[in-house]
Order: C-alpha cells, then sequence, then structure tokens
C-alpha cells in the first residue's frame, strides 16, 4: 500500500534566483498519486518557475526535486528520460506551426518511444475524438482555435501517456467560453486518476477539482492544505487578502 | 574561493535586477548553500575537469597523427621547400599585406553598397500592391539575373567592356569598375538572404503590427526587420566573407591585391610561399569578423530568451 501511495512528485527546500532575485525560496511540495495540486497566487509568485523547475527547463539552485522516488536533480539523472516521463501543456501553447495536428501529436510517440506510425496515429485520433476534435487531425494549428489549440496541446503531451502532468495557466490566454471547454478536459483526466500539478487563476475550478492548493507569494508556499483549508479557513493574512481581492474582482 | 563567497559577489552584482519578492535584497536572506548543492557543484566541476582533460588529450592525439602522416609523406621535404619557405614568406609578407590593403578597402565599401542595394531589393520584393508590381518583377528579374551570371563574366564585362564605350564621364579605373561589379552580383545573393529572412517572421507579428495601426511600412521598419535581422546575420556574414574573397578578382583589370602581389612573386620565382602567405593573411581577417558577430547574435539572444536549462 505505501508503495503506491508513495508521492510521485516531491520537491525538498528548493531554491532558484535569476540573477538577483529569488524566485523560489524553500520550496517544499509533495505529489500523491492521482491527485491534483493547484498552484494559486499573484503574477509572478513563482507558480511557472516551479513548474519548469520540474520538468528540468531551469536548473534549480538548491534543494532537490524526486520523480517516483529518484532524484531528477541529481546531475547524473539521465535529463531526457525525466521528461519522457512528464507531460507539460504551455500558457501558450507552444504547438509546431509547420506540422499538423497528428503529427505534432504523434511526433514523440513515433520518435521519441518508437511507437509505429498506426499504433500513434490510431491512439492520437482516440483522444482527438474524446476531445471532440477528431475533424481537426489534419487542420494546422495556426487554423485552429485558442480553445481548440489548447485542446491539441493537451493530447499531444497526453499521447506519451506520462506520470505526471504539469499545466501551466493552460486557460489564461482563453476567453470564458473556451475556458470552460479547457476545464472540462481537466477534469475527465482527473476522473481518469491522471496525477496533474496546475498553476491557474481559475479560483472556482481550483476548488473544485483539487486535492491540494498551494497558494505561492514571492517564491514561498505560503499556505498549503486542502481546497475547503485553504479557500475555507486560509490562515495567512496575506492568502486573505489575495483570495479578498479575487472574490472582489467575482472570479470566485 | 568557497562556494559561497562565489556566489554572494555573483548576486550583489547583478542586484539592481530585483523584481517582486525579494524586498530587501538577498543579503536579509540569510541563505546558507546546503551541503546538497555543494556536492552537486562538485561533481559539476569535477565532470567539467574530466570534459577539460578528454578534449586536450583527444587534440593532442589528433595533431600528432596529423603531423606523422604531413612529415612522413614521401614528398614532404619537396613540399616544404616549394610551399612553405621562410626565405620567400618573409619577401612576400610586405607585398601581400600591401596588396591586402585593396581588399579591405573594397570590402567595406562593397559591403556597405551590397547591404543597402540587397536591403533595398529585398523590400522591393515584399512589397504589396498593385502599384509596386513594375518595381516587384524588376526586382524579381534582377536578382535572377545577377544570381545566375557567373561573377568573372560579369567582372569581365564591367572591367573590361565598359572601358571600351569610351564613354565621357565615365571612370576606367578597374577598382571602381570590379567594385561596382562585386556590388552587383552580391546584392543579388544578400536580397534572397533578406526576403528569406523577412518572409520567416510569423504571419502573426505582421498581423499584431498592422492591428495597432502601423503601416506596412512601419510594420516590416520597427516590427518584422529587427527580427528578422537576427536569423540574417550568419548568411549575411557567409556572404561578407565570400565577397572578401571575391575583392582579389578585380585584380583582371589590373589592380594588385594580396592575391595578385603574391602571384607576382609566384611568377618570378616559382615558389608557391606567397599563396599560402595571402591564404593564411586571408583567413586571420576572416576570424575576427566571425568571433565579433557570434559574440553580437549571443548577446541578442541573452536579452531575449526565456532562459532555462535547455
Amino acid at each position: 500500500m505505501s508503495a503506491t501511495d508513495a508521492p510521485v512528485l516531491r520537491m525538498e527546500s528548493v531554491r532558484k534566483t535569476f540573477g538577483g532575485s529569488v524566485v523560489l525560496r524553500d520550496v517544499d511540495l509533495e505529489v500523491a498519486p492521482h491527485t491534483v495540486t493547484a498552484l494559486i497566487g499573484a503574477s509572478g509568485s513563482g507558480k511557472s518557475t516551479l513548474l519548469r523547475c520540474a520538468n528540468l527547463l531551469e536548473e534549480i539552485d538548491d534543494g532537490a526535486i524526486w520523480l517516483d522516488g529518484e532524484e531528477i536533480t541529481d546531475p547524473r539523472a539521465d535529463q531526457d528520460a525525466v521528461r519522457r516521463r512528464i507531460g507539460v501543456v504551455f500558457q501558450a501553447y507552444n504547438l509546431f506551426p509547420h506540422m499538423t495536428v497528428l503529427d505534432n501529436i504523434t511526433l514523440a510517440p513515433r520518435r521519441v518511444h518508437g511507437a509505429t506510425r498506426a499504433e500513434a496515429e490510431e491512439h492520437a485520433r482516440g483522444l482527438l475524438g474524446r476531445l471532440g476534435l477528431a475533424a481537426k487531425a489534419h487542420a494546422y494549428p495556426d487554423r485552429l482555435s485558442g480553445g481548440q489549440q489548447q485542446r491539441v496541446a493537451i493530447v499531444r503531451a497526453l499521447a506519451v501517456r506520462p506520470r505526471l502532468l504539469l499545466l501551466d495557466e493552460v486557460t489564461a490566454a482563453l476567453d470564458p467560453e473556451l475556458v470552460g471547454e479547457v476545464l472540462e478536459v481537466v477534469r475527465d483526466l482527473k476522473d481518469d486518476g491522471m496525477t496533474m500539478v496546475l498553476a491557474t487563476h481559475e479560483m472556482g475550478f481550483a476548488r473544485d477539482v483539487a486535492d491540494q492548493v498551494c497558494f505561492l507569494d514571492g517564491g514561498v508556499v505560503l499556505e498549503r492544505g486542502t481546497a475547503e483549508q485553504v479557500f475555507g479557513d486560509p490562515q495567512q493574512e496575506r492568502t486573505r487578502r489575495f483570495l479578498r481581492r479575487i472574490v472582489e474582482a467575482g472570479r470566485l | 574561493m568557497t562556494v559561497a563567497e562565489g556566489e554572494a559577489a555573483r548576486e550583489g552584482a547583478d542586484s539592481e535586477g530585483d523584481m517582486t519578492g525579494t524586498v530587501d535584497g538577498r543579503s536579509a536572506d540569510g541563505y546558507v548553500p546546503s551541503e546538497r548543492r555543494r556536492a552537486r557543484e562538485r561533481h559539476q566541476r569535477a565532470r567539467a575537469r574530466r570534459a577539460t582533460a578528454v578534449a586536450a588529450l583527444s587534440t593532442l592525439v589528433t595533431a600528432v597523427v596529423l603531423y606523422l602522416v604531413v612529415v612522413e609523406a614521401p614528398g614532404w621535404p619537396r613540399t616544404k621547400e616549394t610551399f612553405f619557405s621562410a626565405d620567400y614568406a618573409r619577401e612576400a609578407l610586405p607585398k601581400v599585406l600591401e596588396g591586402l590593403w585593396l581588399n579591405v578597402r573594397l570590402l567595406a565599401v562593397c559591403g556597405v553598397a551590397v547591404l543597402v542595394l540587397g536591403m533595398l531589393i529585398a523590400i522591393a520584393r515584399t512589397l504589396r500592391g498593385p502599384v509596386f508590381f513594375p518595381l516587384r518583377v524588376l526586382a524579381a528579374a534582377y536578382t535572377d539575373f545577377f544570381r545566375g551570371l557567373p561573377l568573372i563574366i560579369n567582372l569581365m564585362i564591367v572591367v573590361l567592356g565598359v572601358p571600351a564605350l569610351r564613354l565621357q564621364g565615365v571612370t576606367v579605373d578597374p577598382v571602381l569598375l570590379g567594385g561596382t561589379a562585386l556590388t552587383l552580383t552580391y546584392s543579388a545573393y544578400v536580397a534572397e538572404v533578406f526576403r528569406a529572412g523577412i518572409e520567416s517572421i510569423h504571419p502573426s507579428q505582421r498581423a499584431a503590427a498592422r492591428s495597432l495601426g502601423l503601416t506596412n511600412r512601419q510594420a516590416l521598419r520597427y516590427v518584422v526587420l529587427p527580427q528578422a535581422v537576427r536569423r540574417q546575420v550568419p548568411p549575411l556574414l557567409n556572404d561578407l566573407v565570400s565577397l572578401q574573397k571575391d575583392t582579389g578578382l578585380v585584380s583582371i583589370g589590373g589592380a594588385v591585391d594580396a592575391v595578385r602581389a603574391a602571384d607576382i612573386i609566384v611568377g618570378r620565382s616559382l615558389n608557391y610561399t606567397p599563396y599560402i602567405v595571402a591564404g593564411l593573411v586571408f583567413v586571420a581577417l576572416t576570424i575576427p569578423m566571425t568571433r565579433f558577430t557570434d559574440w553580437l547574435t549571443a548577446r541578442m539572444d541573452r536579452q531575449r530568451a526565456q532562459g532555462g536549462a535547455l
């Protein structure tokens, strides 16, 4: 039992600086399998950097990060092997504009994981169908709406059957109608048991879907707990102020 | 120097870049590197040392093998005498350098002319609107013609043909005419480099600029070209280096450049060392230019990049 409950992702006193500014300070995090962790906080509080560090897109200054018990910040670790097990969805989609939707999705399964074209495309079409994009398989990304592009980006991340999915403010660039469309996909993934860490400004969504909520402020995890704890009974004055502003803005 | 000191010095040096979250800077942070970090950095240093050692060893082995292959070649003593004679090198160097001054001047003038003309042609080719149709066709015809025409034939037509017309007020100076011919050919190459760069910028950039109310020309000037130039630097440098070497071809009109200067000595002595000298001088001229543009583009990238470990 304890083996299956071991955290998928664990961070211990992670520190990250850019030039002279400390972006993450003493960040600890544990993400249990099949749970969703929401990172909330103002812009510039370090949410995106934390996700980038988890995927080794940023080198951390101090501390350590484990994926399934293996230290991935060890200089001897194979970074490509680590990234193969983590899916990332970016705020700006980052689809490859010179490839069709299907090629975007099958690139990694075919070139990295050695799937045949037929296997990869069948899997991709299945995922696209589930997300209502079956008709767009041969379209180019620039021809799609923002919500469609973001769903394709999610499919691309899922196509390699990752152990962990990182979502970096995936709805920030979308209008409310499309936000719902993308969040519905994330909710379905949670029901499928996908382990996810998401940075988000959608507080209502974070409250509904997250098993664990972390409030970041100035690179520090100021408050963490279940959604009820953080949204219902925040302990820190800073958290209360942040949530009050969100409520005033009508976002919760 | 300990890790802690190095870290403090580095962060102190650019602490003006502070943003949110570090209200009173990092000194108040009280951060002490952990043993884990020190071990990681020790490992990285060890790996860097190992990499340096491997590089040094493989370089040494390669050098020794090359040396043995060349020196053990049956014709080496004779080759050494005809291509690497110190006496002839000493004699040739001043003459070659004198000739090189002509190459450098031609490069400076033609280089600027080529960049300006090439840019104008590229812009003419990307202009939209029916009014510009003749200009577009003209620009396309120009690049088609001068890219296809062998440079040496172009040079002969201009350098030998123009004076033969005996036109009033038109120069017969082979250097000026040669420079003109070089500019004509290289503008066509460079125009294509510029055009490829302009067209490589994602259409969304032009869309964003035009939606801000910028005219087509302003969008090109302030948004597209600055991004295109960064991508064009390496191929432009290619063409510039190539131009630098081709400046020597003006010698067909009688001008004495570095290669021609070497040629004269070779013709007299039948020793090929002056060619080697001239060749090395050209290489020496190219290297600082390459390093400079590398440095320039790296700096541009650093200022813009998101950063990250990839």
